[in-house]
């Protein structure tokens, strides 16, 4: 066995420890409030652990299968987060065609191109061909009303959906000296960084939150969940330096990174529902809503994290 | 053999319609009821019936069969075969000049034979603007025939985006599908004001539009 998979069984096993602890005090506390009748809250929470453990599952199944395995992942998780956006926005008739290459035509390109580890194309293809194309294929219909809102809108879907959630699989693609065939485990630093830190900002804030962050946006963060969950994140980060290619200092200066770009993601997100009026991207996971509002942070983070990683640390 | 191809086909249906619309069923307070029923639907694409088809639970499902035109199900081989034999559709004929069946006399013996109906009371697919278009009298005669029978609305959101009319490939969108609690026509209760309070019953369920925000 190479040290790639041996790291990743321990870090599957450490995960699975967190997840059978997590279990454990939600059945206690679903037992201790039983007598008082049903506890939304108490639901909640075991609903979210138990889509943790199927998540988990599933992203195990990607790694194990490989770099096919994981571009098959993403991608679906590229079209079901495209699929709750435009369910979302001001489309018409007109936007058909535009709409159906998005899905059909650009999405599969993207991850083709991350397949054939294409970059200098994966890296404008959304950016520079879809944002002309797109356009011109809806134009075509000759339907002008609210023409600029349709088109841009139907350009920020594709960009979050698709260009930036693309950037996370695209980490296999990096050439690290000293770390060759181990890269599946910077997706997995990104992964478990961004999505302790929104587990430990919930954990914070429901312990000791009392000033709200962002009241207009997203009522239930606070202060105190932003900074005890920022902070711990970090240092989760920080000791996960051994299945990176970073000192530990590294680490921890890029899982700040990852969860602060992973905050203000959710942020921007929250601000994107509120003016559609929508509480939730949609239901697809149960307890969390859909898959956007387990995706924002990540899809904030990951671009930036996989340019300073390329920047400063891969030959490729 | 037939039997088989076609209950393969109707699993490929549903299968497809799931996929693309990752269609969810939104109940009312008080369940469904268990007998035989007809669910009353807004209209706006030929996927209507399919998506209904496919949140309703294998044991109702296997009984509802759509109330669909026939002279567009009966226009070729395939289509007859999908109509007749996948969804086992009552087919009725809508031009009232040259029937040779009554259509109301075909759905009583479809619930007399133990079977819910998924019936579309505007009568053609809505292509306005407007949410709904005003009932036919078809849903009026039918419980005029059998007044006891639950009548369940169902309201069908988005299909609509997502293969509008004319167009060959659909567009992966959300859909929902809510049902209502039923209710059944009042004794003496004119066609009239039965229809209003049908149509009241369905838009009722019908979701706020986007962009309203809170």
């Amino acid at each position: 066995m190479n040290t790639a998979s041996s790291d990743l069984l321990t870090l599957v096993f450490g995960i699975f420890g967190v997840l059978i602890f997590a279990s454990a005090i939600g059945y206690v506390l679903q037992w201790r409030f039983a007598a008082a009748g049903p506890n939304a809250a108490v639901d909640n929470l075991n609903a979210r652990i138990k889509a943790w453990w199927v998540m988990v599952i599933l992203i195990g199944i990607a790694f194990i299968a490989g770099r096919a395995g994981v571009l098959i992942l993403f991608a679906f998780c590229s079209f079901a987060a495209l699929r709750e956006f435009v369910t979302l926005i001001n489309t018409r008739r007109a936007d058909h065609w535009a709409l159906a290459s998005a899905f059909f035509v650009v999405l599969p390109i993207q991850y083709y191109l991350l397949w054939a580890e294409e970059y200098g194309i994966f890296a404008i293809f959304i950016p520079v061909y879809a944002f002309l194309l797109m356009p011109i294929i809806s134009v075509l219909r000759g339907d002008t009303e609210r023409f600029l809102i349709r088109i841009a809108e139907v350009q920020w879907a594709l960009m979050i959906c698709v260009f930036c959630a693309s950037h996370v699989p695209a980490l296999l693609t990096l050439t690290i000296p000293g770390y060759e065939g181990r890269n599946v485990l910077l997706i997995a630093f990104l992964v478990i960084v961004v999505q302790l830190s929104d587990v430990l900002q919930y954990v914070w804030g429901k312990l000791f939150g009392r000033t709200k962050i962002a009241p207009n946006l997203s009522p239930s963060k606070t202060v105190e969940g932003f900074v005890g969950g920022v902070i711990s994140a970090t240092l989760i980060g920080a000791s996960l330096w051994w299945i990176t290619p970073f000192t530990p200092f590294q680490a921890g200066v890029l899982a700040f990174i990852i969860t602060i770009m992973g905050f203000f993601g959710g942020l921007v997100m929250s601000a994107v529902k509120r003016d559609r009026g929508v509480k939730d991207w949609g239901n697809l996971i149960e307890g969390h809503g859909g898959l956007i509002d387990r995706l924002d942070s990540v899809v904030f983070s990951a671009p930036i994290f996989f340019h300073i990683v390329r920047y400063w640390w891969s030959l490729s | 053999m037939k039997i088989m191809i076609a209950e393969f086909a109707a699993a490929a249906f549903v299968l497809f319609a799931r996929a693309i619309t990752a269609v969810r069923a939104i109940w009312p307070e008080h369940g469904l009821p268990s007998r035989p029923c007809v669910y009353f639907a807004n209209h706006s694409s030929h996927g209507d019936f399919v998506l209904v088809w496919a949140v309703l639970p294998p044991r109702l499902r296997k009984q509802a069969r759509p109330v669909a035109g026939a002279e567009y199900w009966l226009k070729s081989k395939v289509s007859t075969f999908i109509g007749r034999d996948v969804f086992n559709a009552v087919l009725i004929e809508r031009e009232r000049e040259n029937r040779t069946q009554d259509p109301i006399a075909l759905m009583t013996t479809a619930i007399d034979e133990g079977s819910s109906l998924i019936l579309f009371p505007e009568g053609t697919r809505n292509q306005t603007d407007a949410r709904l278009l005003p009932f036919k009298s078809g849903l009026f005669h039918l419980v005029s025939a059998r007044p006891d029978v639950d009548l369940v609305p169902v309201w069908i959101n988005n299909l609509n985006r997502v293969m509008p009319k004319g167009e060959i490939v659909p567009i992966p969108l959300i859909c929902t599908v809510t049902f209502g609690d039923a209710l059944r026509i009042a004794p003496n209760e004119g066609k009239d004001a039965f229809l209003e309070r049908t149509q009241a019953a369905l838009l009722a369920l019908a979701p706020k539009p986007l962009g309203s925000g809170e």
